[in-house]
């Protein structure tokens, strides 16, 4: 197989001895088949042990690898030098996060965030198991299936600027993994949600900048679940307004 | 509950440039839609003064129609125009993905849903113009 | 240096399907319980999250648990415990309707119900799945639900470094908090392991980078044998190159393997005959160790393709079309499309054996007790044992729900009977573990090997002398390769020395976990001379129940695995040939 050299320019942050990132450059022969993540891992392997990064499934659906590409939030995984070559490609840690290390970013707020928008099935009732599943036809499934494809990647919070002037914004991942309960014919949480996502810090922060669909790996599209909790919410305000004595 | 988290004193946070919309095409076009507002409300306001205009008199409302002609006005409406339509077009855009149209089951594309609506805008619009030039002048 | 001890009554270390199911359990069983989950990751990036074909379990009135049960045995080829199989599927229907409660999205049939599909070894239609991605929406629903549970604290980012094992009881354990490089300690009653497995001592696998077989090397560290390691598992279809799994649900929905003249050859290895749409435990939807071998002989007659990884054969899905491929198999198609750079609606797939699955692990009883007292283990990690000599395809998400629940209740019920756990005797532990650590990785001077350099070398030999077919000769140079990569490993060279997110360090604790892991596997399959699910000795080629229907338990030494061996319990399926 044809071998080839592209020049991976990392961003280096070690907090024990630098206040801010520097770029360190490589040189790396790759075959055509290689990714940048695999780039990486011979840095790591071969060249210079202390570069940190992570990394685990290689196959685009654990989310642990997301970084800036050329300025672009992608899976390390999933994008190939060849589609760079013979251009010099800049990795950096995803954008808009604190950086922990070198690639590693602080993502420990999303995971608040996450739990804030109680992504779990809620029930007035709950059915015994004795009584097996709950049925749910194909076309229920269709309505938030896509939305549960997310695999937390946070590459469409790198993508967000709301969420970069204003790191409280619960963001495009953590609605969507919301809503995509709020719509399951299993659960009847949305009221309870709406506190988290009707929130000043929830869906009407966003501004539909819609970089976040555009850069999901997974084609969840978090903006299109954000503006439907608008109309939704909007909607059930009017209707508290118009039938204040409706129970919703 | 999360027992470990990073030490906040070694992190190192980036700042955002006052230019990030400069940087991607997207996040261009994104800020000229929220820049269209400027324009129509500009537009707006001239409207409604001269709509204040046709109480204060036949030569009040003349002069204002004829300063309106101006290069400068003119040139004014134009981009708040375009803005209009820049605006419209990816409202409509917007609308296909927070409401869309399910047919048989299956999500419209939303090219289709897009286009379908800005025809319906463009024949409403012609509707209004017709209406507008077959009313009697003197009216 | 002292350590902060914090205390918990439950420490489940991993968070995949069987840890967060565990923890779930623990949590559910008493509100006052505090239940610690320690991971290296954070739980969504489990390699649960890779698995894709579904899980198996009875719901279907033409089913029965008897069917099941038979299934799973005759695919072990006998070496699983028949009582644990019995239990294992009676429980299986119940802890999959309760992840379905939980939220988990299936694939729905047109009334409603949860599908099902074929899979390999199963007589019937069994398997339930989601799409393509049945581990990943296991997973994730399973760690969405967590979430709701304020007594599950979770030390995300984590790598535990030992059991704190005193008075012959599991108390605790040291682990390196990845952000500060602390050694933090834990204390509790009772440990959960459930780290998965390790298929990483292989070169070329479908598991993820973090499978290094850290729970397994962790209990025999702490004199808990290891059983079973000589069986590993070969997928027959995985990506040439990057090992990147094609589901077995690809040939449960009709696709087909094809050698180099586009001839379905399994129908040459007594796999007949083909049919146009898929027949139970026939051709493509035989057992995976018997794929797997196939495939072999089917190289060595000069029958497979050869290409820039080596040879492979074609998993042909064409005939399917692209609204059945889209709709059951997205996953599959996105990664071809992605990783080959073909369409797998126009081209046949790439595929070749690649090893998958540990059915040896951490010996436990069906309880999910280890020998040691206080601790338990499930899913991959552990060896109960319901897959024996070869794992059918679907039981071992299933068997993380069915083992994890187990363990976990077991394990909570066990810590809520102990009081208080004390944390005295650990602190002296914990400063000889940071001794350890210090002396021989974190303050650790000099050296000259490299971390990668030994770790290839070690899966080499593994792959040389452990692989589809194994021999006396190839594996006992591969126990002697090991006895060389162990001394070596003595002399590894740390560059970084940094205390934040080091994640050479983690590199190095995993190596010598793996090490640990390589030797039981390469010695156990040493002393098995006999042929037996996915353990093929060419030199002895037939399964000999009268001197191996036994368990293999490697007992850690300073020496290398002590092997000492177990029965098997039979309950009503009596041992005869395994022919498909």
């Amino acid at each position: 197989m044809s071998e080839r050299t592209i020049t991976l320019d990392v961003t280096r942050y070690r907090p024990h001895q630098e206040a801010v990132p520097t770029v360190q450059s490589y040189a790396i022969p790759f075959p055509d088949d290689w990714v940048v993540l695999d780039a990486l891992n011979h840095i790591k392997d071969q060249v210079d042990g202390s570069l940190s990064y992570r990394w685990s499934c290689r196959m685009g659906v654990c989310g642990s690898c997301g970084m800036m590409v050329n300025g672009e939030p992608k899976l390390s995984c999933a994008v190939f030098l060849r589609d760079y070559f013979p251009r010099a490609i800049r990795v950096e840690p995803l954008s808009n996060f604190p950086v922990i290390r070198d690639l590693v970013i602080d993502m420990s707020g999303f995971l608040d965030k996450l739990k804030s928008v109680k992504p779990w099935i809620i029930r007035e009732q709950e059915k015994p198991l004795s009584e097996g599943e709950y049925l749910q036809s194909p076309r229920e499934l269709d309505a938030y299936q896509h939305f549960s494809q997310c695999i937390n990647c946070m590459l469409c919070y790198a993508a967000c600027p709301v969420f970069g002037l204003d790191s409280g914004f619960v963001g495009p991942a953590a609605i969507a993994l919301g809503y995509r309960y709020n719509l399951d014919s299993r659960d009847h949480g949305t009221a309870e949600r709406r506190e988290v996502l009707g929130d000043h810090e929830g869906i009407w922060q966003c501004t539909f900048v819609g970089e976040c669909s555009v850069v999901c790996p997974k084609h969840v599209d978090p903006a299109a679940a954000i503006q439907r909790v608008k109309v939704d919410t909007a909607k059930d305000w009017i209707l508290s307004l118009v039938m204040p004595w409706g129970q919703r | 509950m999360m027992a470990t988290r990073p030490d906040p004193a070694g992190l190192y946070h980036p700042a955002m440039p006052a230019t990030w919309w400069l940087r991607k095409r997207s996040y261009f076009l994104f800020m000229l839609r929220e820049l269209s507002s400027v324009f129509i409300a500009g537009f707006l306001v001239v409207l409604l003064l001269q709509i204040a205009q046709i109480s204060s008199g036949e030569d009040a409302r003349a002069a204002f129609s004829a300063m309106l002609r101006s290069p400068g006005w003119i040139l004014f409406h134009g981009v708040a125009l375009a803005f209009a339509v820049y605006h419209s077009v990816t409202w409509f855009y917007t609308t296909s993905i927070v409401m869309p149209l399910r047919v048989r089951g299956r999500e419209l594309p939303r090219w289709l849903f897009t286009a379908l609506n800005i025809g319906a805008w463009a024949g409403v619009s012609l509707v209004i113009l017709i209406l507008y030039l077959a009313l009697p002048a003197s009216a | 240096m002292s350590h902060e001890i914090s205390e918990h009554d439950v420490i489940v270390i991993g968070a995949g399907g069987a840890g967060l199911r565990a923890a779930i359990a623990a949590a559910e069983l008493s509100p006052k319980l505090s239940i610690a989950v320690v991971s290296k990751v954070y739980p969504m990036r489990s390699h649960t999250v890779s698995a894709e074909g579904g899980a198996a379990a009875v719901t279907r009135e033409y089913d029965n648990l008897d069917a099941h049960a038979r299934d799973t045995i005759f695919g072990a080829d006998f070496l699983a415990d028949q009582d644990a199989v019995e239990a294992f599927v009676a429980e299986a229907p119940h802890e999959l309707i309760q992840l379905e409660h939980w939220g988990c999205p299936w694939s729905r049939d047109a009334d409603g119900r949860i599908s099902v599909r074929s899979f390999g070894g199963m007589s019937v239609k069994r398997t339930l799945f989601a799409a393509d991605k049945t581990g990943f929406h296991m997973l994730h629903a399973l760690f969405q639900t967590s979430l709701k549970y304020d007594h599950i604290v979770r030390y995300d980012e984590c790598f535990v470094t030992s059991l704190l094992v005193e008075d012959g009881r599991a108390r605790g354990i040291t682990n390196v908090n990845l952000y500060t490089g602390e050694v933090m300690v834990l204390a509790a009653n009772a440990i959960v392991l459930c780290t998965g497995g390790g298929g990483r001592v292989f070169p070329f696998t479908t598991n993820a980078a973090i499978k290094t077989g850290d729970g397994m090397a962790l209990a025999y560290r702490a004199g808990v044998p290891l059983k079973d390691m000589e069986f590993v598992q070969y997928h027959p279809t995985g990506l040439p190159g990057t090992g990147i799994l094609i589901t077995e649900a690809s040939r449960s929905e009709g696709g087909w393997l094809k050698n180099k003249d586009g001839h379905r050859y399994l129908q040459d290895y007594g796999l007949g005959p083909p049919t146009d749409t898929p027949t139970q435990r026939k051709m493509e939807l035989g057992p995976r160790d018997i794929l797997s071998r196939c495939h072999m002989q089917e190289y060595q007659k000069g029958h497979t393709f050869e290409g820039p990884h080596g040879h492979y054969v074609h998993l042909d899905l064409r005939h399917l079309g692209q609204e059945l491929i889209d709709r059951k198999l997205p996953f599959v198609r996105e990664l071809v499309r992605n990783y080959v750079g073909i369409d797998p609606v126009y081209e046949p797939i790439p595929v070749r054996p690649v090893v998958h699955y540990m059915m040896g692990g951490v010996h436990t009883d069906m309880d999910g007790k280890t020998p040691l007292e206080g601790l338990y283990a499930a899913g991959e990690t552990a060896c109960v044992s319901i897959n024996g000599a070869n794992r059918l395809g679907s039981n071992s998400l299933t068997e993380c729900l069915v083992f994890g629940a187990r363990a976990g209740r077991n394990a909570a019920e066990y810590a809520s009977g102990m009081g208080t756990p004390t944390s005295n005797p650990l602190a002296a532990l914990a400063r000889d573990e940071q001794h350890r650590l210090d002396s021989q990785f974190f303050k650790k001077e000099g050296g000259s090997e490299r971390i990668a350099a030994i770790r290839t070398e070690m899966q080499h030999a593994m792959e040389e002398g452990a692989g589809i077919y194994r021999d006396a000769s190839s594996m006992g140079a591969t126990c002697e390769k090991l006895r060389e990569l162990r001394e070596r490993f003595s002399r590894i060279r740390l560059e970084d020395s940094s205390e934040v997110f080091n994640t050479e360090r983690i590199s190095a604790l995993e190596l010598d976990f793996m090490l640990d892991v390589a030797d039981t596997i390469a010695n156990g399959a040493l002393l098995r001379k006999e042929s037996r699910g996915s353990h093929t000795r060419t030199d002895f080629p037939s399964r000999d129940d009268e001197n191996f229907l036994k368990h293999t338990l490697a007992y850690r030494t300073d020496e290398g695995p002590r092997l000492d061996y177990a029965p098997v319990k039979i309950t009503r399926w009596q041992p005869e040939e395994r022919k498909y």
